[in-house]
């Protein structure tokens, strides 16, 4: 191979984009040219610093809003309508889509979600039903949900904030799966069920107390939350807050 | 080569005028449920898309208004949407949308055409070679440095180096995208990337 070869390839190698006879190839170029060598390990370092730079821009919500408005307006919600918003999988409530998700929501059927909620961390404490996956690395708990669910939990480690990552599980609310994600603190459990919406509008977090169990709810970039605990209110408000900021500053999984 | 999602030889939009599209509206648009199934669709990808706007027209207002556009263009093609992926096809429609802006500004009086500079080919791909392992650290830009330096960057450059480094899409997907071969969007990216470590550097040096 030659270095005019090489100074094409070496960006398809940088990008995994090489089947391994070509990659092999550019790698042999490599390991025999200071130069080509010099050259990958700068593109590297660009792609890198790029990666790390955030250089997305966020869409302004009068964009959303006005884009909203103008599809057709679904017919006032059923109960199913609604419950879809919360359920994953390709029912993502219209309504939630439209925005009118906190207004036309009515408080039986989030209470009703929130006793589900409730079931299914009740059901997780039965021996041998909390973790399909047990890990404290939030890069081996992440992949695992990947073909299982529509959308990709968010796996944050709080390991250094008192809350230990213990694994991930396969739920079920409303008859659809749903992903918990599983924490520890002290000896109480925590599940943070997270769950696909079509309205990325942010709903500041609230606390409810079902059956003596806290729920800390909170909806952000298009997932819904519920954090579930037998744990003090304050401290489940303690980790949810601990988790938002850890999604904001990105050490996300 | 034609996109995996499109019918050889047809392409996803072909209305260049906004707002008078050659196709009668479907009343098919009208339909609630349809408008969910879109909405539950595409609507995630709206930061995306906006994304992308932002980068081809280098202006904010311009490109709420292409994405809105996109957006009714998506949803008048949905039903021929068959997949595999939403976000490319959007891009497609998105950036169908925004070759109508750049041929309305060239003909506008007041803005002026957008050059590609003579000099782009040209860039070496090619730096001196380092002395020192040292002299291969670059500056770690914020993230409003990197962004007017990757505007900077001409097309059609600007744009593959968009699709893959902040969408992640792949080879093959940009391909699609801008309908262009594998080998084309191979060595644009290569262009791209060697014209912004130049710019990179030389921020350096000189810094704005």
């Amino acid at each position: 191979m030659t270095c005019d070869e090489a100074e094409i390839l070496l960006h398809a190698l940088i990008d995994g984009e090489l089947d391994a006879g070509h990659a092999r190839a550019v790698e042999e170029h490599i390991a025999g040219c200071p130069r080509c060598a010099a050259e990958l390990a700068a593109y590297r370092e660009m792609s890198k610093a790029t990666a790390s730079a955030n250089l997305r821009y966020t869409a302004p919500p009068a964009l959303r809003r006005r884009i909203e408005a103008s599809l057709p307006q679904a017919r006032v919600p059923n109960r199913r309508a609604v419950l879809r918003g919360f359920a994953l999988g390709s029912a993502v409530s219209a309504i939630a889509a439209s925005g009118l998700f906190a207004i036309v929501v009515r408080n039986d059927d989030e209470a009703r979600i929130e006793s589900e909620v409730v079931s299914a961390h009740l059901r997780s404490l039965q021996a041998g039903h909390l973790t399909d996956v047990i890990s404290t690395d939030q890069h081996t708990v992440k992949p695992w949900f990947n073909g299982k669910l529509d959308v990709a939990p968010p796996v944050v480690d709080l390991t250094a904030q008192g809350f230990t990552l213990i694994g991930g599980r396969l739920d079920y609310v409303d008859a659809r799966p749903i992903g918990a994600i599983v924490y520890r603190r002290r000896a109480h459990v925590i599940n943070l069920f997270v769950a696909q919406t079509a309205s990325t509008e942010r709903h500041a977090a609230k606390i409810d107390t079902i059956q003596g169990f806290n729920i800390r709810r909170w909806s952000e970039r298009g997932l819904n939350y519920w954090a579930v605990s037998d744990l003090a209110a304050d401290e489940l408000a303690e980790f949810g807050n601990k988790f938002e900021t850890a999604m904001r500053t990105g050490t996300v999984g | 080569m034609p996109g995996r999602w499109i019918p050889a030889g047809r392409a996803p939009v072909i209305s260049t005028n906004a707002g008078q599209s050659a196709m009668p509206v479907n009343a098919a648009n009208d339909d609630p449920e349809r408008a969910r199934r879109f909405r539950d669709a595409a609507l995630p990808h709206l930061d995306d898309v906006y994304t992308l706007a932002r980068y081809l027209l280098r202006d904010a207002a311009d490109a709420e208004d292409a994405v809105q556009e996109c957006y009714l263009r998506a949803l008048k093609h949905f039903d021929s949407y068959r997949g595999p992926a939403m976000k490319p096809w959007l891009f497609a429609i998105l950036r169908n949308v925004c070759r109508a802006e750049y041929a309305r500004r060239a003909s506008s009086p007041t803005a002026p055409i957008e050059e590609v500079p003579e000099d782009a080919a040209q860039t070496p791909l090619w730096h001196d070679a380092p002395e020192t392992p040292e002299a291969q650290m670059l500056h770690r830009w914020d993230a409003s440095t990197i962004r007017r330096l990757v505007e900077a960057l001409a097309e059609p450059f600007r744009e593959t180096f968009v699709l893959r480094e902040i969408h992640e899409l792949s080879y093959r997907e940009i391909a699609d995208v801008v309908g262009a071969p594998v080998g084309t969007v191979m060595s644009r990216l290569a262009r791209a990337r060697a014209m912004l470590r130049s710019a990179w550097m030389a921020e350096e040096e000189h810094p704005k």
